[in-house]
């Protein structure tokens, strides 16, 4: 789960990095408000920062420096609502502004490859770093992290020496190395990034901008993050299916597929956009994997999720039963068929194959239902399903 | 011969007294796997009965020891390989336990386990020597010797095939795809973003294991362990490799079902990873069945 930048500021200041005050705001008077409380009596700046999950913000237009309450909340009304890569922004951050005089660069990230952590870091932070790391990979220092030990003070100091910080600012960014490492292990991250890292005109280092990515599947031991998940952003349809405990991502095409597994749920979607340039050129609608039970709730909830889609045509269930019984699938196909009864009006092409599929076939074969088309093989019943969507569209 | 598991495993099941855990060492025993012992601390002392007529072995009923510890079952047993069952919360202790134990290799079904956890207790088991497979992941089969997870023993005999892959049914489909041939060992290494054993790590077991003639990578989006088994396989592997990869059509920053399957930016594409095994050599199928025919057609030469 990707978080929003000042949900990284708040995680970042309970762990002792230091950042400047930030106050959210989801309407322009709001933000008036933050920045009667943030500005300074003596005059000094805020930021207004639009809160979207993507990058290049700045370019938008959607960071603007305000410098009184009246200015922050006109600029907030513009970046309100702004659309920036197709992220609407649905709130701000008012932030206290800083005299930058450097910008630095850190991240923690997992190196899926050596099966470790990666520190990286550099002196020229505030630009676009992947450009930094093709252009000129001798001013970003990687250092691997063992996932045992963490950023000690010894590992600290590595890394501050091979990204060549000044001796002025070293001891402060080794610290914040380490506090950022509490982030990283104590929440469990798969990203810490500040980018930029900056040194201000009093000589303090402060993280101005954070991006944290949490491993969903350390959830259980984090109750508290449940809070940080952002129920606007969700797909309404990938909202409804996670509700149901469905693994469910909303695709742009026609023909709605379920399956089993979540290698053969991607390869099946590959299969139908394959079989699709046959036909018209259609595509699958969604990801769905149902999982090794399969049983009849279960599939109903998946069917009621892609038959709500108004986008599908056409529906593709391709299970390969190996823990899961074909009957047992079957069974869970005709009585999801009667739950949803009347709601169901788009043909759905069934693939059965492995553990029971003889009785699996028969079973469907008798409920004889009028939408239910059987198909023999994965390439078969990817081609009948796209051929009935690309025929509806023609309709 | 086979890679990893051969007949004469003896395989512990850690989790063996919950309901998973359960179920899957009924079918393991009932495929001809030599199950020699559960670990429950809890339990320790007392058996297990298991009957089973469906497997692809014969007929039969067991009786497994439980032991208080992998040590003890160790001790007990001669126990060369733990399967992990436990759930996500405890996988980490468990793991650990085994690797202290000294035990040669450890296969982990456990979907769902932190990635933090996974980096510690691999560090640890990479020090001490102790071979990972998982976690999240079917676990591995050499058919008519041993099956260590849950892959279905009765889709596929054995044979020439070497099988490796992130996924376990797109694993069952392509066993399915090439039952006429069979397998010296199918191997699903899971689909988080770090395991224990890679493609890479499989792709070099199959070279050096004299039953395996044609070895099937199959691939999915994130990370570029593809990318690197396609620079392996030309370096190393003399055997003719197949490629699969599924997630052409995945759209970027999503999570495909498995925690590690993300196209994230222009890295960690399917396209990527064809057009890179492509380059070192590997003929790569545009669907699981054309892929079976690509290998069906290099094993009847």
């Amino acid at each position: 789960m990707d978080l929003f930048e000042h949900q990284a500021r708040d995680i970042f200041e309970k762990h002792g990095v230091p950042v400047l005050r930030g106050i959210v705001a989801t309407t322009p008077a709001q933000a008036r408000a933050a920045a009667l409380e943030l500005l300074p009596a003596d005059g000094g700046v805020v930021v207004v920062k639009a809160q979207v999950k993507t990058g290049g913000r700045g370019k938008a237009g959607g960071v603007k420096l305000a410098r009184s309450a009246d200015e922050a909340e006109s600029v907030a009304a513009q970046i309100l609502g702004m659309d920036i890569k197709g992220h609407t922004v649905h709130r701000v951050m008012v932030a206290e502004g800083a005299r930058i005089e450097e910008e630095y660069y850190f991240s923690l990230l997992l190196d899926r490859a050596e099966r470790r952590y990666l520190a990286m870091a550099s002196v020229e932070g505030g630009v676009e770093i992947e450009q930094l790391a093709v252009e000129r990979p001798e001013a970003l220092a990687r250092v691997a992290v063992d996932p045992r030990v963490g950023i000690d003070a010894a590992k600290a100091a590595e890394i501050v020496a091979a990204a060549g910080f000044a001796d002025d600012v070293a001891p402060a960014v080794a610290d914040i190395a380490q506090r950022l490492w509490d982030v990283y292990r104590s929440e469990d991250a798969t990203l810490v990034e500040v980018n930029p890292l900056v040194r201000t005109a009093d000589g303090a280092v402060i993280a101005l901008d954070g991006k944290v990515t949490l491993d969903e599947n350390a959830g259980f031991r984090h109750p508290d993050h449940e809070g940080l998940v952002d129920a606007e952003a969700a797909d309404p349809l990938e909202a409804k299916a996670k509700a149901a405990g469905l693994n469910y991502v909303k695709l742009d095409g026609e023909v709605g597929i379920i399956g089993n597994g979540a290698g053969l749920v991607m390869s099946t979607l590959d299969v139908v956009a394959y079989a699709g340039e046959a036909h018209g050129g259609v595509r699958p609608a969604n990801f769905l994997d149902i999982g090794g039970g399969a049983s009849a709730e279960v599939m109903a909830a998946g069917l009621d999720v892609i038959l709500n889609d108004p986008q599908v045509l056409s529906v593709f269930v391709n299970v390969f039963g190996g823990i899961t019984a074909c009957d047992a699938v079957a069974n869970g196909i005709v009585k999801a068929l009667e739950i949803l009864g009347e709601a169901e009006t788009k043909p759905l092409v069934v693939r059965l194959d492995g553990n029971n599929v003889a009785e699996g076939r028969r079973i469907l074969r008798e409920a004889a239902h009028p939408l239910v088309v059987l198909a023999d093989t994965m390439d078969g019943g990817a081609d009948r399903a796209a051929e009935i969507a690309y025929a509806a569209t023609q309709a | 011969m086979a890679i990893f598991i051969d007949e004469t495993s003896r395989v512990i099941v850690q989790g063996m007294t919950g309901s998973e855990g359960q179920k899957h060492t009924r079918r393991m025993l009932a495929s001809g796997t030599s199950i020699v012992g559960g670990v429950n601390p809890r339990k320790a002392g007392s058996t297990v009965e298991f009957t089973y007529s469906d497997g692809a072995g014969a007929p039969g009923a067991a009786t497994v020891p439980v032991f208080g510890s992998v040590a003890d079952a160790m001790a007990a047993t001669g126990a060369d390989v733990s399967v992990v069952f436990v759930p996500p919360a405890f996988t980490k202790a468990a793991v650990m336990e085994a690797v202290d134990a000294g035990i040669g290799l450890v296969v982990i079904i456990t979907e769902g386990v932190p990635v933090a956890d996974t980096a510690e207790f691999f560090s640890y088991a990479r020090a001490a020597g102790v071979r990972l497979i998982g976690p999240n992941c079917p676990g591995l089969i050499s058919p008519a010797a041993s099956n260590v997870g849950i892959i279905p023993a009765d889709i596929a005999g054995s044979g020439p095939i070497g099988l490796v892959s992130k996924s376990g049914t797109l694993t069952y489909q392509m066993m399915y795809e090439l039952r006429d041939l069979g397998f010296s060992t199918a191997i699903g290494i899971g689909g988080d973003p770090i395991i224990g054993t890679t493609h890479i790590d499989a792709l070099a077991a199959f070279e050096a294991d004299p039953n395996t003639e044609v070895i099937v990578l199959i691939g999915e989006i994130g990370g570029d362990a593809e990318e690197r088994a396609a620079a392996f396989v030309q370096a190393s592997v003399t055997k003719p490799v197949v490629g699969y990869v599924a997630g052409f059509t995945a759209p970027e920053g999503k999570t495909m079902g498995h925690a590690g399957a993300i196209v994230s930016g222009s890295s960690g594409t399917a396209q990527a990873k064809k057009e890179a095994l492509e380059a070192a050599g590997v003929a790569v199928g545009k669907t699981p069945s054309e892929t079976a025919a690509l290998v069906r057609a290099l094993v009847t030469r």
